[in-house]
């Protein structure tokens, strides 16, 4: 599983993503600067969090356009899997790769704790070590995570399965309690229609290994060993 | 020439901004208030040319990358200019 740690000005979970793949998961790992052409070779794409371009305008709106981003479509239009973590979920929100868009969170503050988020999909790369309806302990950090769609579009994509994390309780049920940020029915986390893009705002490399509390992220990454050598771009 | 570009939140999305401006100004006595909705408000410099141009270029900018389409919305307006 070779994969690709893309670095934006002003993304600062980079070296969290890239010690996770690297030194816990045991991958081969490059950084990948936004201004590089060309991701022939790669498994996996990561987009990691931060505050890429400052956040100016919108969280995401001007990382879009970095040279990067035109090659990652292609990536994605033939099968690449790409993972996008908060800052990199809202950044393939506002290219498009993704359906729907983040809005401040309801109570207008900067979060950053410990949630519980229920696992909807276990049929996807990233999920397939999870169980289907399995609440994972795993923090999150931000303040523009309110995911907003309109309410046929996500009836629509939860038809399709698009919906593969929603914020719950520790017995994985789902109430607004739960919700931290006020997301549209409680999602946490979104793939594309083929399942190969995943972008969700709680951040599975701070919760990797015991030492940090929770090992329920390393989920997500130990999922796609399981597809690792079907997958070759 | 110079656009002055207006982004609201589509009606309908959340705006928790707006409803604590509101709240605020409510504890403030000014009760005639029934809404608030905040948006972005944004003043471009032109270069002078054709302005029914510069309308379609200022179109695509706000579809781009001024606005989500998703949850915003725009409106403009050109002074100066033939």
């Amino acid at each position: 599983m070779r994969c690709g740690v893309v670095v934006f000005p002003g993304s600062n979970c980079d070296h969290d993503c890239y010690h996770v793949l690297k030194h816990v998961m045991g991958w081969p790992v490059d950084y990948i600067w936004h201004k590089q052409k060309d991701l022939k070779g790669y498994d996996l794409v990561l987009l990691p969090g931060g505050f890429s371009y400052g956040d100016y305008l919108r969280a995401g709106a001007i990382a879009r356009f970095s040279p990067i981003m035109n090659e990652l479509n292609g990536f994605a239009e033939k099968g690449g899997l790409v993972l996008g973590i908060c800052n990199g979920f809202q950044v393939l929100l506002e290219s498009g790769l993704l359906p729907g868009a983040m809005l401040m969170n309801r109570g207008l503050r900067f979060i950053c704790r410990y949630v519980h988020i229920r696992v909807e999909n276990n049929s996807l790369p990233f999920t397939g070590s999870c169980k289907k309806g399995q609440a994972l302990h795993i923090p999150i950090a931000h303040q523009e995570g309110c995911y907003y769609n309109d309410p046929e579009a996500i009836s629509e994509m939860e038809k399709g399965g698009q919906v593969v994390f929603r914020y719950c309780s520790p017995e994985s049920e789902i109430d607004d309690r739960y919700n931290p940020n006020g997301s549209s029915g409680n999602i946490a986390g979104v793939c594309n229609r083929q399942g190969n893009v995943l972008g969700m705002m709680p951040h599975p490399e701070r919760c990797s290994e015991a030492v940090l509390g929770s090992e329920d992220g390393r989920l997500i990454f130990s999922s796609l060993l399981k597809v690792a050598e079907g997958v070759s771009i | 020439m110079v656009a002055k570009i207006y982004i609201t939140l589509k009606s309908g999305v959340l705006d928790p901004q707006g409803k604590t401006i509101h709240h605020a100004l409510s504890s403030l006595g000014y009760d005639e208030v029934q809404g608030v909705r905040l948006g972005k408000y944004v003043v471009m410099q032109i270069g002078d040319g054709d302005p029914e141009k510069a309308r379609g270029r200022i179109e695509e900018m706000c579809r781009r990358l001024l606005a989500n389409p998703v949850i915003e919305e725009y409106r403009f307006e050109i002074e100066g200019g033939e």
